[in-house]
């Protein structure tokens, strides 16, 4: 065989890719003959078909582009925020150690729940939903951002000691992307909890994109087009991984 | 060019937290004249290591003094590059960029830095190895960017931790020869940590025999075979002569440090 069509074949994207329709096919099947009832879970080709009518009647895709809108923006305040906080928790001992604690225990809290109280200050806005998303992304980038700091080898710290380098340099060019892989499950996490918390509020507060739209689909008992909807969140979390993955191979190529 | 170092009564303890504090270096005096190449030998945990990060301003609470050409040091110092014992090379820079590092942070511009790092890269033999990141390179690979990158920084005094440990007999000859040649072309001053007598005596002018617990000088072995050298001299009956003496002075100290390290492991 062609060397590139085998590669193309064995290709994880297509795996991973040939599961999913393997996994549509047998559910399309278990649905068609009543296993699973109809009432509960939609036929995959029904879910399929919903997406036109979801595009002409609530704007599919301008609430996709909101969804991640406001997954960027507040994952992108996280990182503002969180790295920062993380490298003062690495500098400074005693903050660190008083403060990881809280964070970590913070982020095991459902920080959802606080979504009254960034209603009553913000209302029903983008600002409550970015500020909900930021909360949860944040923490663990903090922690992972002190964790991967403490862990650069002393050896590398020392070899830009050696070559005199300034403070400056020491930060930007060997702690930081030797921390990038540490800071990037942190990243991960954070992004994970991000999209929840933006999808949960807008089903919440029947505000903002996809969330909103599942809330509706749900409350009319339209099954297809509530898992139609659910898929474009995921398709949300697959973008996000993805251009995070792209970004961490141009940071650290290996 | 200059590079005369004086270490002069060098002690450093550490204090592992409190209990039973090792004492490391214990009153080291060694002077090194510039574009001398000295070695040092000794059992390990003897304060090789712990000597190199005193020179090299890596450790602050030491007594004692070190100077250059005759100037106190304080911390780390423009003169002096390290070859570290651990695994050094940046893992995200290729090995152009691994070299180039010290040139980057002094500001040299992207094209004079790198036409320089190729330049070390030949010197060490990794021509062709530019691009390749540390993870694809081997032990010995890796040390060998690690030594281009001090000598690209051009230290006038060049502090070598077993640079060459991760690699077989005969290529750590071979490059025993190349770093003569380099040596005696950019005529720094060397010091040599190694655990590996034959190569003290193919490279060195003095051989420096330490102690076991406390680091101390045992002896200090003037090698007079002529130079340029080249790894034949392996042969020679002198050269094997001074590896005698050498063995004789270590191995009491070897086995000290033996007995040390096995009675930890039984106090286990
Ligand atoms: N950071 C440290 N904290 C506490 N003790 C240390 C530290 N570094 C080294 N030591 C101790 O000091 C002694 C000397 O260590 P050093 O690394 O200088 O030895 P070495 O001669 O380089 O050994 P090797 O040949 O194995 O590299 C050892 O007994 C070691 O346990
Ligand atoms: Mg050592």
């Amino acid at each position: 065989m062609n060397r590139k069509v085998k590669k193309i074949l064995t290709s994880p994207t297509l795996a991973g890719l040939a599961a999913l329709a393997l996994f549509a096919g047998v559910l399309e099947i278990a649905v068609a003959t009543d296993v699973i009832p109809q009432l509960i879970v939609a036929r995959p080709s029904d879910t399929f078909m919903a997406f036109p009518e979801l595009q002409k009647e609530m704007h599919l895709f301008g609430a996709f582009w909101e969804t991640l809108g406001m997954c960027a923006a507040a994952t992108g305040l996280a990182l503002l925020i969180g790295i920062p906080f993380g490298y003062l928790m690495y500098r400074d001992d005693l903050i660190g150690r008083a403060y990881e604690g809280w964070l970590a225990a913070a982020f095991a809290a459902p920080t959802v729940l606080l979504y009254p109280l960034f209603l009553v200050m913000f209302g029903r806005s983008h600002m409550t939903l970015i500020l909900m998303g930021f909360i949860p992304g944040a923490i663990p980038i903090a922690i992972q951002c002190r964790q991967g700091l403490l862990g650069v080898s002393p050896t590398l710290l020392n070899v830009g000691r050696s070559f005199n380098v300034t403070e400056r340099e020491m930060f930007w060019k060997i702690q930081l992307p030797a921390a990038v892989p540490t800071i990037f499950t942190g990243i991960r996490i954070g992004v994970m909890y991000t999209l929840v918390n933006i999808v949960a509020i807008e089903y919440l507060i029947d505000f903002g994109g996809l969330g909103r739209i599942v809330s509706e689909m749900y409350f009319r008992f339209d099954s297809p087009g509530t898992y139609a909807s659910i898929l474009a969140v995921v398709a949300v979390s697959v973008l996000f991984y993805w251009c995070f993955g792209r970004v961490e191979r141009w940071l650290r190529p290996v | 060019m200059s590079g005369t170092l004086e270490i002069s009564n060098v002690s450093k303890t550490y204090d592992a937290g409190g209990e039973n504090p090792v004492k490391a270096l214990d009153k080291v005096s060694l002077t090194v004249n510039q574009g001398e190449f000295v070695s040092i030998i000794g059992p390990s945990g003897c304060g090789k290591s712990t000597l190199f990060n005193v020179i090299g301003g890596l450790i602050p609470d030491y007594t004692g003094e070190v100077t250059i050409d005759g100037h106190r040091i304080d911390g780390t110092h423009r003169d002096v590059g390290v070859v570290f014992q651990e695994e050094s090379t940046f893992p995200w820079r290729t090995t152009l960029n691994n070299v180039a590092f010290p040139l980057e942070v002094q500001g040299m511009a992207r094209e004079a830095r790198e036409a320089k790092a190729r330049e070390f890269i030949k010197l060490v033999g990794l021509e062709g190895f530019e691009n390749h990141f540390p993870a694809q390179l081997s032990g010995g690979m890796k040390q060998r960017t690690a030594v281009a990158r001090t000598l690209a920084y051009e230290p006038r005094i060049m502090l070598m931790d077993e640079p060459f440990g991760a690699l077989d007999e005969q290529t750590r000859l071979l490059l025993g020869d190349k770093l003569l040649e380099i040596w005696s072309t950019l005529k720094q001053t060397m010091l040599l940590i190694t655990h590996n007598i034959t190569e003290a005596v193919q490279l060195s002018d003095r051989v420096v025999v330490m102690s076991y617990r406390p680091g101390r000088i045992k002896r200090v072995i003037d090698i007079e075979l002529p130079r340029p050298r080249s790894s034949e001299v392996i042969t020679t009956a002198e050269f094997g002569h001074y590896v005698g003496d050498i063995w004789n002075e270590l191995r009491e100290e070897a086995s000290r440090g033996m007995a040390d390290a096995e009675e930890k492991l039984a106090a286990r």
